[in-house]
């Protein structure tokens, strides 16, 4: 059975869970994972992982500065501001 | 011999001078107003994809051969997961474990002692932007953030846990920033923040060959500071150990006013970065013809430039290191050079006073109003009599307070010296004769005798008599 | 003119001709949407000024005489995860309730340059995560032919304005199949295309390396033509193909004779609803009536698919979603306490129950000590899987199969088994592990309801999709069938 750390995941996620809907996702994820244990029936020692489709290389741009967003643009849909800053409550 | 082995490595964050961001072509250019060098790549806005900037690539290359690594055939980037109000996307893009550059090192020398330092790896990185408090972090009752630093294109280079002292560590630093310089990749300035430092430290019995549990050390903003904390951290993990505790690992803040590190530890637990090849890049190639080109065209590296200094111009090796230890002082040495061919003399005022009066002044050799033109102009005079040693001394200070040609100097303030032997004798006459009982005891074989006369001297011509002739000249008449 | 269903082809030739007018079909269409949408639910923000504004600016064009691009003054409906500048675009979640991108996706960018008119935003699962529409933050859309039932998702809005008449065309976004499902249950034409055929810059990720903007239209030359105006490199977009795209109209009206048809026997077996069974064999008889050449394959790891799929996009997912932090965009909550307690309200607040599960299931597989079993380990059965293609593709010219194991089913069959929910997306889910692109044409009914037929190709194979699919349509005309609404 795979046990799975609700809190440390949800943590880690930044969301915070009640009780109940901790059960729930735990129940659910768990049921998922175990699905995926599918996957321990194949044999993948020499297969290499494919984390891109198209065998792409080398993408680049050049180094030459292009037009920035105006401030007020940038700042439209902030959800507080002070002056041009972005304000965000304490850290701690 | 010492109880404590101390054992450190530093990681080295440098801003690469590019024009425009690692995976964006915002300006890179320092100090705008707030978040008006951005666009929607590097503010995270949903939807958006980086593109990487060939130029980064490039100089990342230079800064891993300029430090002897192997660079890789194949490498990638990887996202690191965390949050953070200063990284838009909650996520770094960073290298993981297929960096640009591994297994490099690096040569400090230290009371002269020669040690060979090494370097785990050099990867490449975007900046996260810039948190603004009101007051200190743990009072500010809100947190500004300003964008324009998000994307700047960042490497670091992670030493071996090689250095054994803070003075080591500093040497270090002081040398790798030397030789980033010189690739011209960045201008390193902790002040600007494009270089700056953490360290990792930990001790262990002297003699031990596992290492202590090491803590980071974040905040160290100067070199002075990076020594102060180390040597601090020391005593504090020593002390530890010596109660019989056990030294944390965790991240520590170096407290400059208190003079302390301060624990970091908040609510968040250890970190889990979650790293994973990021999909929206796709993996670089390094053609190995091209290293081949960018390290054929790389300038010419301290260590390099130092020894040509000791071939070329037969400066000591002491002085060729402390003159080629900053690539700004090294450029100003030559360039005084092209007015002026004596090296050990330039070498002497350059190490001397002049690095005298940036230190009292605060300053960089990059803002000394002193022209290296007029440096070596100074020296001309020196050579052709125009002045003496002392007067020199004078006009240095001036030229260094006004920025003023040396000729200037001296003409408007009178300091030709006086090199006619005429008007010497005459002051010579003049401060025998008011000084006999002096100058019976010069001629009783009191030397100290000489140094008051000749002084005398000075004081009636104001400083500007040749000090030889003088010398001489009484030397002969009281013979 | 009769406007209403018209395909955009004829449409766009009665522009041309003056018989109608860009203002005129625009008003057409929205009072279309303002007389259903109440019901179905298809939009989440209609634009009805931006869109007569077009629509006039086209008018004025013609007028001038000016010759214009192939489907200016065309009505067409976005699904809310394309970031359209100045236009709200939610995703369909409260986390970006108030969110207007100060920037265009590179589609719209294309689409606005060739002067077509937009009528909406669509509605969809939130953050794309879903295959009924029913995670909407705002409220699920409804299938035109039986409004008791899903419209599949999550372009779920996008196909039903499409089967509506709502939007005459329609842009869907699709990573394990949410183009080809709903087009599928609505009985209208999707097309997913190869990964990288068309720029994902300005496409809210979900999993980057399985998404990919598509078209939705009511027939296949349509669906040809949207795919021409959207398709190209990009250089915003490092994962964008490079190269010119084909001219994907001249792939309509040709022969299929002699073309060689793989069956996946894994997808035709039990699992798929006998009525769609059904219909599929129906469907194949015909193109065999037009001389394709039909066999039976074997992709022997398609089982392996969903699980491979789950782990891969919610891991992508978890980490191209922590960027919805209150701090320069979206949704804070109000009054938060520090940083991190902003952060946990928001986003607990702004997401769903099914993106929360799979923010939370990224997660964990990308999390210490679980990152080789889970996220590697799915990296590399996906590497089976594309050769299961790479294999079919040496053999075959295009691969059918039906486009969903059943009809639309009737809302909150699913909602509450997660798991259910997942392996009816077997089907579609492999192309987008492979990269290779696929069709919904409608087939047939069952039912009462529509049947897809899924055809896939090799990468940049679009252009065999649209031959077979075109070819079929033409023989049969399924897609001339509207809902009663």
């Amino acid at each position: 059975m795979i046990t799975i750390d609700v809190d440390h995941v949800a943590l880690l996620s930044r969301l915070e869970l009640t009780a109940e809907e901790k059960k729930i996702y735990a129940g659910q994820i768990r049921a998922i994972l175990e699905y995926a244990g599918l996957l321990e029936e194949l044999d993948t020692e020499n297969v290499p992982p494919t984390a891109h489709v198209l065998p792409l290389r080398n993408v680049f741009r050049e180094d030459r500065v292009e037009d920035h967003l105006p401030l007020e643009k940038a700042m439209q849909n902030a959800p507080d501001r002070d002056g041009n800053y972005f304000k965000v409550p304490r850290l701690v | 011999m010492a109880k404590y082995e101390t054992v450190i490595g530093l990681e080295v964050h440098v801003e690469l001078k590019t024009l425009t961001k690692i995976f964006c072509p915002s300006s890179t250019t320092f100090g705008g107003d707030p978040n008006t060098h951005v666009c929607p790549v590097c503010l995270g806005l949903p939807g958006v994809l980086p593109v990487m900037n060939k130029k980064v690539l490039e100089y990342a290359i230079r800064v891993g051969l300029a430090l002897n690594c192997q660079i890789a055939a194949f490498s990638k980037f990887d996202r690191k997961n965390y949050y953070y109000p200063d990284l838009p996307k909650n996520y770094q893009i960073s290298q993981y474990d297929l960096p640009i550059a591994e297994h490099g090192h690096l040569n400090v020398e230290l009371d002269g002692v020669e040690k060979r330092v090494g370097i785990t790896r050099v990867h490449m990185e975007e900046d996260a932007g810039k948190l603004v408090h009101q007051g200190t972090i743990s009072t500010t009752p809100y947190t500004l953030v300003d964008y324009n630093r998000t994307g700047v294109p960042l490497v670091e280079i992670v030493s071996d846990p090689d250095l054994r002292s803070p003075e080591e560590a500093r040497a270090y630093l002081e040398k790798l920033k030397a030789i980033i310089q010189y690739t011209g990749v960045s201008d390193c300035k902790m002040e600007e923040g494009s270089l700056r430092c953490d360290a990792n430290i930990s001790v262990r019995p002297a003699g031990s060959t596992t290492l202590g549990t090491k803590a980071e050390i974040k905040n160290m903003n100067s070199f002075k500071a990076l020594q102060r904390a180390l040597h601090y951290e020391v005593e504090r993990q020593i002390e530890v150990l010596e109660e019989g505790g056990r030294v944390v690992q965790e991240t520590r803040t170096w407290d400059e006013a208190k003079g302390v590190t301060l624990s970091m530890r908040s609510k968040e637990h250890a970190h889990d970065y979650r790293y994973l090849p990021d999909p929206d890049l796709v993996p670089m190639v390094i053609d190995r013809g091209w290293v081949e080109e960018i390290r054929s065209a790389l300038p010419e590296l301290p260590d390099q430039r130092k020894d040509r200094y000791v071939r070329e111009y037969g400066l000591p090796e002491y002085d060729a290191a402390v003159i080629t230890s900053s690539k700004e002082m090294a450029d100003y040495f030559e360039r005084c050079l092209s007015g002026y061919a004596n090296a050990k003399s330039v070498s002497n005022w350059v190490m001397g006073d002049l690095t005298r009066l940036l230190n009292a002044g605060g300053m960089e050799i990059t803002r000394c109003r002193i022209a290296p033109d007029q440096l070596a102009g100074m020296l001309r005079l020196l050579d052709s009599g125009t002045i003496s040693g002392k007067i020199a001394k004078t006009v240095f200070e001036e030229m260094f307070e006004t920025g003023k040609d040396p000729d200037s100097i001296v003409k408007e303030k009178g300091l030709v010296q006086i090199s006619d032997q005429g008007a010497i004798e005459a002051a010579v006459d003049q401060a025998l004769a008011a000084n006999p009982k002096v100058v019976e005891d010069f001629r009783a074989g009191k030397e100290k005798a000489l140094g008051f006369l000749v002084g005398q001297v000075m004081k009636v011509t104001r400083g500007k008599a040749n000090p030889e002739m003088v010398n001489s000249i009484i030397r002969e008449k009281l013979r | 003119m009769d406007l209403l269903y018209t395909p955009a082809h004829e449409l766009q030739r009665g522009l041309a001709a003056r018989q109608i007018s860009a203002g005129e079909l625009c008003r057409a269409v929205l009072a279309r949407i303002d007389k259903l949408d109440e019901k179905l639910r298809a939009f989440i923000t209609v634009t009805p000024e931006l869109a007569l504004s077009q629509a006039g600016e086209v008018d004025r064009r013609i007028a001038a005489g000016e010759e214009l691009p192939p489907l200016a003054g065309i009505p067409v409906a976005v699904k809310d995860v394309i970031c359209t500048r100045g236009v709200r675009t939610t995703c369909a979640s409260r986390i970006l309730h108030n969110f207007v991108p100060p920037y265009n996706a590179t589609v719209m960018e294309k689409i606005m340059a060739r002067g077509m008119v937009m009528v909406g935003k669509t509605n969809m699962d939130e953050f794309a995560m879903g295959s009924s529409n029913e995670n909407s933050g705002y409220y699920p859309a409804s299938n035109p032919w039986d409004t008791q039932r899903v419209p599949g998702g999550s372009s779920g809005g996008s196909a039903v304005a499409v089967a509506a008449g709502m939007a005459v065309l329609a842009l869907g976004s699709d990573t394990g199949g949410s183009i080809r499902q709903p087009a599928s249950f609505c009985g209208v034409v999707g097309l997913k295309p190869t990964y990288g055929a068309v720029s994902r810059y300005g496409l809210v990720a979900y999993a980057s390396s399985l998404d990919q903007i598509g078209p939705i239209a009511g027939n296949v030359a349509d669906c040809a033509l949207l795919l021409s105006a959207i398709a190209g490199y990009d250089p915003l977009d490092s994962t964008s193909a490079p190269g010119e795209r084909p001219d994907y109209t001249k792939s309509l009206n040709q022969e299929i004779r002699g073309l060689k048809v793989g069956v996946p026997r894994e997808y035709m077996g039990e699992g798929i609803d006998p009525g769609v069974r059904g219909v599929i064999d129906g469907a194949l008889k015909v193109l065999a009536s037009l001389g394709a050449e039909i066999e039976e394959v074997s992709l022997p790891h398609s089982k392996y698919a969903i699980p491979a799929y789950y782990l891969i996009a919610t891991a992508e997912a978890s980490s191209n979603l922590a960027r919805y932090d209150g701090v320069s965009y979206g949704y804070r909550v109000e009054d938060p306490g520090d940083v991190v307690d902003m952060y946990m309200k928001s986003r607990s607040r702004g997401f769903g129950a099914e993106v929360k599960r799979r923010i939370m299931l990224g997660t964990f597989a990308l999390s210490a000590g679980y990152y080789d079993a889970y996220y590697l380990k799915a990296l590399k059965v996906r590497t089976l899987i594309k050769q299961d293609f790479d294999r079919a593709f040496e053999k075959y010219d295009v691969l059918i199969c039906p486009t969903t194991p059943s009809t639309a089913f009737r809302k909150g069959e699913k909602v509450d088994d997660p798991l259910q929910m997942y392996l009816s997306d077997i089907t579609t889910i492999s192309a987008n592990l492979a990269g290779i692109p696929g069709i919904s044409v409608p087939a047939g009914f069952s039912g009462g309801l529509p049947v897809g037929m899924q055809i896939m190709g090799r990468p940049f194979g679009e252009g065999d999709l649209l031959r077979v699919a075109h070819a079929f349509e033409q023989a049969t005309g399924h897609h001339k069938r509207r809902p009663e609404l």
